[in-house]
């Protein structure tokens, strides 16, 4: 059992290994994996919050977690239809073709 | 440290690092799976059982395959030789570490997080449904809604266009 | 108040929308101009003979009418204009109106050559309507403003031929010449204005002419009666220019440069008598009612000298100077206009020693034996076909008897032939004023020569022309037909008909101013006399017509004996009188080298100053013109500059500014996802350390 702390700082870890992904991988569905990841950083976080805080038979902590996983699943659907109709349109997942909104 | 804690904890970061760096699509989808799975231990180390089976039913079990079905079915066909992140990739890192040193700053400086260990809570699913069903049934019917929302848009934007303009 | 005076300014008015109305026509509407003026003259005649009519039947002060009528007003005062109608204007008007119109129709027959018949006609109208404003006008403003433009149409008909230069530059030598005394008349018109504070003549009561006004405007002060003297002298030198007295009596010889019916009706009948009218007009300032007037040192034995003593000596010098140079001329028109300057000078000193009657009577009969003169001789220049100078002319009375007819009418009454010519009893008048002037018996003996030379040039001149034998040169003729057309002929009935009306005037004028009934001098006075034979032989009337007559009988002698008895032979004989006298002959010739004399004086200095003036303009003012102008070019030139290196570079500078950051913001904006991801990562590393740092702290 680790303290609070060190659970803390994995979670800031975990997430900062998905931004660094999310930021540097060329491929769409690779940022996307990093955003899960990100996500999955945030719920490790409720959690131990959850545990080592006070009032936890308020349950507080589950319950965010638990709708930030539901959240997480149709938001990764959905972004994965926008990248198959993405690369339908631009004929690549690469991020750095689709740049349509050049200024 | 427990030596099975220790090796949990490398093989959560070792496999999101190796989601996040592998060259092959599907290997880093893969590794994602391994992450979740390793978080869904961790949920269950911290006394959140239902969430932690939560995580695996749905992070592993069905956005891990969504991933790997849209790997699939999105397969660039002059992917090999082609570089894997942006030039320069060192400035995403960068900010990364930047990131990381931030929160890690934030957490170590606060001394909310030096507490001892209280006694560990009992989250019965009972409860948790007891709960959803009356303070929190508004964001439940919202979620439902929500992922219906979802799904109907998914399926839309995914579904082939046919020619000659825009049919439901 | 008479209607005739209400509608007085008619008359001028008439022939000057004639002017008008002619002015606008094109040039071959000769008929149109013609007959406006003509139609014009005549009305104002009739109108004129009525204006008379009138005045007839008032007497005394009731017979001068006025009609003022304010112009502008300037601060409180208001600037009054008005015409008079009183015997003398209603003498002046019909003589004016009547010459005039003999001389339009006159004028028909003379210029139908001429390619510029319509602008002669405008010209003349302008003339005729701005020398009757002379004739009624009541106020010397309105007066000078008529006189005024009676100069500039004596300037636009002596040059009307101005293609040639010797017409153009004498229309200039009168114009400049007639200017000299123009200032003075200013002057002096300036200067009544400021004593008297009004320029209307007569104003029951309040006219600058009229005793109350001089009284109050003159006391006899210190100065005497300085200003007044001054003032008359003043308005007379104007006279002196406009009547061309010795010494501005250079412009009227040369003045004949113009056709023959201008010579006539302007330098002869009408403009250069405005002069004497203008002296008649303001008598009341020449010779003051000395009893009207007041003051500290008011005179009680003498009389103080004025204004006459003036214009009876340079009547008579002019009256004799003139006449000594018509002796020696040769040109048939020159002779006439110094006859006309002699003439004026009789009339002046008329003025001077008789009063407004005599020098009246006197203008009146010039005017119509001098017109019929100069029409004659128009008459005698068109039979030769424009030949002037009597050297060359000669026995034309078989070829042109009316003409001859009627110059030798004028001609006697000119040299005052007795009993049966105007001139006689006009000239009498004068020499009988002349004979009881107290001053001095010097102008009665000048004017007696005068007489002598008039009748000798007179003789002269019609000897030469009409009788002797004909020296017309004839040129060789290629055929009969052009053979007859030189011969000198009689001219056409439009040209015959005129001189003959004046000829009528010329003896029968005489009979209303004859001592017996002297009928013209009363009624400029203002009383009607009845006839009366006594007054032919009282007081020495008689004796000085016989002596006039013997002065005229010596000359038309002396003439006829040096002249007629052996007329010349051929042009280019030497004149009888050169044959005697020849080095005086010279100097008479010479026109005692007046013009040379203002050419080496007046002119030279005018021209040195002219050239200080152009020296002036073109440096100083040109400087400061050039001045200026470099000025606004230097500070055209810094604007540019300021606006090229500062607004400009400046604005350049901004927008390139504008520019740059666009295109750095652009380059922010370039599509690339994870770009816009490291930002909002990094803004959130850095909102996160400084939260902690902050809230730390």
């Amino acid at each position: 059992m680790m303290s609070l702390q060190s659970y803390l700082i994995l979670a800031a870890l975990l997430f900062s290994i998905g931004l660094a992904g999310a930021l540097t991988r060329r491929n769409a569905v690779l940022v996307l994996v990093g955003i899960e990841l990100m996500l999955n950083a945030a719920n490790l976080n409720f959690i131990a919050f959850w545990r080592f805080g006070p009032h936890p038979e308020a349950l507080t902590g589950i319950l965010f977690a638990l709708f930030s996983i539901g959240i997480a699943a149709a938001e990764a659907a959905v972004g994965l239809s926008l990248i198959i109709a993405i690369q339908r349109h631009y004929q690549t997942t690469s991020l750095d073709r689709v740049d349509s909104l050049k200024g | 440290m427990h030596t099975g804690s220790l090796l949990l904890l490398v093989l959560t970061l070792g496999s999101a690092v190796a989601a996040m760096s592998l060259r092959n699509l599907v290997h880093c989808a893969l590794c994602a799976a391994i992450t979740f799975l390793c978080l869904a231990a961790y949920f269950l180390a911290l006394s959140a059982e239902f969430v932690g089976f939560a995580q695996i039913l749905v992070y592993v079990g069905a956005v891990a395959i969504l991933i790997v079905i849209a790997i699939l079915v999105t397969r660039d066909i002059a992917e090999r030789g082609e570089p894997l992140v942006f030039k320069p990739w060192i400035l995403g890192v960068g900010v990364a570490v930047l990131v990381a040193g931030s929160l890690v700053s934030a957490v170590t400086s606060s001394a909310l997080a030096r507490d001892p260990l209280p006694p560990a809570p009992t989250a019965t699913v009972e409860a948790i449904g007891e709960k959803l069903m009356t303070h929190y049934v508004v964001p439940l019917e919202v979620i439902g809604l929500l992922l219906t929302v979802a799904l109907l848009g998914a399926v839309l934007l995914a579904r082939p266009q046919k020619e000659g303009g825009n049919r439901p | 108040m008479g209607t005739m005076v209400n509608i007085l300014g008619l008359i001028p008015g008439l022939p000057l929308l004639a002017a008008g109305v002619s002015a606008l026509a094109p040039r071959r509407c000769r008929r149109l101009s013609a007959g406006l003026a003509i139609g014009a003259m005549a009305l104002a005649f009739l109108l004129s003979l009525a204006a008379f009519a009138e005045t007839l039947q008032r007497h005394g002060e009731q017979a001068r009418q006025v009609f003022n009528f304010p112009w502008f007003q300037f601060g409180d005062a208001w600037l009054q204009l008005g015409w008079v109608l009183d015997p003398l204007a209603a003498v002046m008007l019909v003589m004016v109106t009547f010459v005039g119109l003999v001389i339009f129709i006159y004028s028909v027959g003379y210029m139908a050559q001429d390619a510029n018949f319509t602008r002669f006609f405008t010209f003349l109208s302008l003339f005729a309507g701005a020398m009757l404003g002379v004739v009624i006008a009541n106020s010397l403003l309105l007066l000078f403003i008529c006189w005024e433009l009676v100069g500039l149409t004596s300037y636009l008909l002596i040059g009307f031929w101005f293609h040639k230069p010797s017409a153009a530059a004498a229309a200039k030598k009168a114009f400049v010449t007639t200017r000299v005394g123009d200032i003075a008349l200013l002057l002096g018109m300036v200067w009544l204005y400021a004593k008297t504070g009004t320029l209307l003549f007569y104003d029951h009561g309040q006219g600058c002419l009229e005793a109350p006004v001089l009284a109050k405007a003159f006391p006899i002060d210190e100065f005497g009666d300085l200003p007044l003297l001054g003032i008359a002298l003043l308005i007379f030198v104007g006279a002196m220019g406009k009547s061309g007295q010795v010494p501005l009596h250079v412009w009227l010889p040369d003045a004949m440069e113009g056709p023959t019916p201008v010579s006539a009706l302007i330098h002869a009948a009408t403009m250069v008598a405005a002069g004497v009218f203008l002296v008649a007009r303001v008598f009341a300032l020449m010779k003051p009612n000395w009893a009207a007037f007041v003051g500290p040192h008011a005179w009680v034995s003498l009389p103080p000298p004025d204004a006459t003593l003036v214009i009876t000596w340079v009547g008579a010098i002019t009256a004799v100077f003139a006449a000594l140079i018509a002796v020696a001329q040769t040109d048939i028109k020159r002779i006439l206009a110094y006859s006309t300057v002699s003439q004026l000078g009789y009339m002046m000193l008329g003025l001077g020693v008789g009063g407004v009657a005599v020098g009246m009577f006197h203008l009146i009969t010039h005017a119509f034996f001098k017109a019929l003169l100069f029409l004659g001789a128009g008459s005698v220049i068109h039979g030769v076909h424009e030949e002037q100078d009597i050297r060359r002319m000669g026995g034309l009375r078989r070829f042109m008897p009316v003409t001859f007819a009627t110059y030798a009418i004028g001609m006697l009454a000119l040299a005052g032939f007795p009993l049966l010519f105007s001139g006689f009893w006009s000239k009498d008048e004068i020499l009988h004023a002349a004979h009881s002037w107290p001053v001095s018996r010097w102008p009665f003996y000048l004017g007696l020569f005068g007489a002598l030379l008039t009748a000798f040039y007179m003789t002269r001149q019609v000897c030469c022309v009409f009788f002797g034998n004909q020296r017309a040169p004839v040129a060789e003729a290629e055929t009969v037909q052009a053979d007859k057309a030189q011969a000198p002929h009689e001219s056409p009935k439009v040209m015959t008909v005129p001189l003959l009306l004046l000829a009528a005037g010329a003896i029968l004028l005489g009979f209303v101013g004859t001592p017996a009934w002297p009928w013209f001098q009363s009624f400029l006075e203002g009383e009607s006399p009845a006839l009366d034979w006594g007054r032919l032989v009282a007081g020495g009337t008689l004796g000085l017509m016989v002596v006039s007559s013997l002065v005229v009988f010596t000359g038309l002698g002396l003439g006829w004996w040096l002249y007629g008895r052996r007329p010349r032979r051929s042009a280019t004989d030497a004149d009888a009188l050169e044959r005697l006298m020849p080095e005086v002959f010279g100097v008479l010739r010479g026109k005692f080298f007046v013009d040379e004399l203002y050419e080496a004086t007046v002119i030279r200095w005018h021209a040195a100053w002219a050239q200080c003036c152009d020296l002036l303009d073109r440096w100083v003012w040109g400087g400061l013109v050039l001045g200026a102008q470099f000025g606004t070019l230097g500070l055209s030139w810094l604007s540019k500059l300021c606006d090229d290196w500062v607004v400009n570079l400046g604005f350049d500078r901004s927008c390139d500014g504008i520019q740059r950051s666009a295109r750095f913001t652009c380059a922010l904006q370039d599509g690339q996802v994870h770009n816009y991801l490291r930002a909002l990562a990094l803004a959130f590393a850095v909102l996160v350390l400084l939260l902690t740092w902050a809230c730390a702290g």
